[in-house]
């Protein structure tokens, strides 16, 4: 078979290039929560974004799956659309089933073997579950996107999760610190410095800004905050 | 590419130069070699759009939403086809703008339509709603894109949802989002900005949003290749749905000293 | 053979409406003559070893048929009906006994009430206890936020109608993000019930339901019955002797439109309490009720609201006497005349 680009290579027009669909995208977007004794702060970014451009500015990307249990979840925002419906619908079912909402630990499992059932065509989603646990404790769930899940007090992801976690690590997880002594974190702390943590971000990563809306998940139900960021 | 077929290598009667449209991009032949062979997964089906349609460009006001867009065909870089309505009234409540892929346009289109007329049959008065129709579209296009088969086209709901304006939008693969102002395809790059400033001063009426509409399709025209002077401009307010005969745009080129009419 | 003679068998039935059922009967036996059992057997004998295979194993399976087709009449007839044997079969006043007989077992479950005003609608179910060890068996079975059923006759059946119903209302809701409109799910079950009323491999569920929904049109409360027939209705009763609480709710109805929730729920125990036996009162624990409205979601009452509604209807004076010992069928209007066949004391038994 003749070609142009192999056999007359002087002819070859820089046409544009023909991509193979993709059917992943990077929609951005970053989630931090921050556990304490008998309280659970998630906070997500509201930009969605592709490449270099902005879809909205105000997308909520935490999900409130229950009275004690929300979801933050970022990456391809398609995947993420369709992941939290399901999570819902499976919700349902199981408050259906057993006459019971379903516990922070119990959705955690869930979400973790739903994710691994698409092992082999994923969910590209970063998800991290804060809620309260059966004794009223916060808790955090930090997720791959093929249902690795892990449990802790703190937790950075999507965008800028990266730049975020050593940040945590050391004011909460009070890392490479000296002459500290651990002492849980008291609310108004946390709160403080997710917003401080997402400034930063906002600063450094183009996937994160606009906005932060956050959720504070204690034994009375559930409060919520809006936060402004850096919106170029 | 399938629907060129030996039109790309005809070996023993065109030899020693280009085979015929290498210098145009068309959808079929824009990648040379037997690259364009190798890169078409086994699974893709429609690995590119045919006849693509440009920007829709939505917009939020006090009352409702409107939606414009132009009603050219392009054949790759081809103006091929000139009356492609794509700005449809699915029922009192719903506009729908599309771009993109306009067969893929025009396959759902029927089934929405069909989608309709059966929720009339049942006549029990209810009507299908836009945050129903952008989630249902929503589901659409992200199982065909699991498909790895995608519907190659992006689409603007804009409605009335329980009193209140609703406008959102949902490209090829599922992507989902609501917002105050929007733009697809090149449109996301040039209209985007002019929409958000306009927006960041306040909400705005019905004749205001109209004019910025127009606005917007008439900056477009001028820098987006793809483009062309006729659109077509809807309105959805709780009165109902109105979607205009396809209008022109007046066109200046005194600005662009360089070209030399006549 | 078989299929030979069940054609003439529909043939004949086609033009014999009005003709006295003896007919039949000349016909019947012959699909049960045992010379086509004989010839069967004859045949099987006839067959060389080679040709023992599939063929013999159809043979078999048609000799199978026939006898099953006998031993099945024999019972039929042992139960004074002939055209009962299944839900196919006609019978010459244009009747469907299978489906008559689900009705019966609606009548067997306890009573429940429902009704609406311009706002909310309600359900209250009477709930009983199979026995003094068992706990009460639960009436009312949530189906999604703005859709509550409550039933009356087979549980196992309603149980199987409301995982459809539940399972509808999650696709509804994943597909299109928002509530299912209550009539298009209870055509959805229309249909779904109505398939079982004609073929013969199935048998009609013995269940009645009342629904009670609220969507863009206001609130609902729909019956559906076994014959796969479903009605709209302002108030509805269904269950063991519920046609003293369908008394009470026609002398009311044109009260209940203007109705708060208090007075509407006030309505419904009225109603329900009708239904009851001199000896037994209604309580918090065989109470049970279900409200949905605007902004409210469906909410199955605990005990501290229902001991807050049962204290409305409480001291009050009870209509007298208590209802039909039978409570009669709701909106199916049986023909009662001489021709009627004879009708079993007990289609179906619960316990």
């Amino acid at each position: 078979m003749l070609s142009v680009n192999s056999n007359f290579p002087e002819y070859a027009v820089p046409g544009a290039k023909q991509v193979r669909f993709e059917p992943y995208a990077d929609n951005g977007g970053s989630v931090v929560a921050i556990a304490g004794e008998d309280y659970a702060v998630i906070g997500a970014d509201t930009r969605l974004s592709t490449g270099f451009s902005i879809y909205t500015r105000e997308q909520k990307k935490l999900f409130k799956l229950s009275e004690r249990t929300v979801l933050g979840a970022t990456g391809c925002w398609c995947d993420t659309l369709t992941l939290t419906r399901l999570l819902q619908a499976r919700m349902q079912m199981y408050e259906h089933e057993h006459n019971k909402a379903m516990t922070t630990p119990a959705v955690a499992q869930m979400l973790s073997t739903m994710l691994y059932y698409k092992r082999f065509f994923p969910y590209y989603v970063s998800n991290i579950l804060a809620g309260l646990d059966a004794d009223g404790k916060g808790c955090i769930y930090s997720y791959d996107p093929i249902g690795h899940c892990e449990r802790s007090t703190y937790r950075a992801g999507g965008s800028a999760g990266a730049q975020l976690q050593p940040l945590l690590d050391n004011q909460i997880g009070l890392k490479n610190m000296q002459n500290v002594t651990e002492a849980p974190v008291p609310k108004e702390k946390a709160l403080a410095l997710l917003k401080d943590v997402f400034i930063s971000a906002a600063e450094r990563d183009i996937y994160t800004g606009d906005c932060i809306y956050i959720i504070i998940i204690t034994a009375n139900g559930i409060q919520e905050e809006k936060f402004e960021l850096r919106k170029d | 590419m399938a629907f060129m077929g030996d039109m790309i290598s005809p070996s023993p009667l065109w030899q020693n130069g280009p085979s015929p449209g290498a210098f145009y991009n068309f959808p079929g032949n824009s990648n040379h070699g037997p690259l364009s062979h190798i890169n078409q997964d086994f699974r893709a089906h429609s690995a590119a759009p045919i006849t693509t349609t440009t920007t829709v460009i939505g917009i939020k006001f006090d009352k409702g939403c409107v939606i414009a867009a132009d009603t050219l065909g392009s054949y790759g870089s081809l103006a091929r086809f000139r009356d492609c309505p794509r700005v449809l009234k699915v029922n009192d409540l719903i506009l729908l703008g599309s771009g993109g892929d306009y067969a893929d346009y025009q396959y759902l289109r029927d089934i929405i339509e069909q989608k309709i007329i059966d929720e009339q049959c049942i006549g029990d008065g209810l009507q299908l709603k836009p945050k129903s129709l952008h989630c249902w579209l929503t589901r659409v296009l992200y199982n065909k894109r699991s498909k790895m088969d995608p519907l190659w086209s992006n689409y603007v709901v804009a409605g009335i949802q329980d009193g209140e304006p609703f406008l959102g939008a949902v490209d090829k693969l599922g992507t989902a989002y609501e917002d105050a102002a929007i733009a697809t395809g090149m449109g996301a790059y040039m209209a985007t900005p002019l929409l958000r400033d306009v927006l960041d001063k306040g909400p705005l009426n019905e004749e205001s949003a109209k004019a910025l509409a127009r606005k917007c399709m008439e900056v477009l025209y001028y820098r987006d290749a793809r483009s062309f002077p006729r659109y077509q401009l809807g309105v959805v307010t709780a009165a109902g749905v109105t979607v205009e005969e396809p209008t022109e745009i007046g066109q200046n080129w005194t600005l662009a000293h360089m070209i030399h009419m006549k | 053979m078989a299929e030979i003679e069940q054609g003439t068998f529909g043939l004949q039935v086609k033009h014999l409406t009005p003709e006295p059922p003896t007919l039949y009967k000349s016909v019947i036996p012959v699909k049960h003559n045992p010379s086509i059992i004989i010839k069967s057997k004859f045949i099987i004998t006839q067959l060389s070893h080679r040709d023992l295979g599939w063929k013999i194993l159809h043979r078999i399976l048609k000799v199978y048929i026939i006898i099953r087709q006998f031993v099945k009449l024999s019972e039929v007839n042992k139960f004074r009906n002939q055209y009962d044997s299944d839900v196919t079969v006609w019978s010459p006043q244009g009747r469907l006994h299978q489906v008559e007989y689900a009705m019966e077992a609606v009548k067997l479950g306890s009573a429940t009430v429902g009704l609406k005003s311009k706002q909310f609608a309600v359900l209250i179910a009477l709930k009983r206890a199979v026995s003094e060890l068992s706990a009460y068996q639960k009436k009312i079975i949530p189906i999604d936020d703005h859709i509550g059923i409550s039933i009356s006759g087979l549980t196992a059946d309603a149980r199987m109608l409301s995982r459809f119903m539940r399972t509808e209302c999650l696709n509804y809701r994943y597909s299109h993000d928002a509530q299912m409109p209550v009539g298009r799910l209870i055509a959805l079950v229309g249909n779904k019930m109505q398939i079982c009323t004609q073929r013969y491999d199935k048998r009609p569920l013995g269940v009645g339901l009342l629904v009670a929904g609220y969507d863009d049109q206001g609130p609902h409360i729909y019956q559906t019955c076994p014959s796969a027939n479903f009605f709209d209705c302002r108030a509805m009763a269904i269950g063991a002797r519920s046609q003293s609480a369908r008394t009470y709710l026609e002398k009311h109805l044109n009260t209940f439109m203007d109705c708060d929730l208090q007075q509407l729920v006030a309505h419904g125990l009225r109603a329900l309490r009708d239904t009851l036996p001199n000896e037994v009162e209604l309580n918090t624990k065989n109470v049970s009720i279900a409200i949905v409205g605007p902004k409210t979601p469906l909410r199955v009452s605990d005990e501290t609201e229902l001991a807050r509604f049962l204290s409305l209807v409480e001291g009050e004076e009870r209509r007298g006497g208590s209802g039909s010992a039978t409570g009669d069928a709701g909106p199916a209007d049986r023909a009662t005349g001489d021709d009627r066949d004879p009708q079993p004391a007990v289609a179906m038994d619960t316990e």
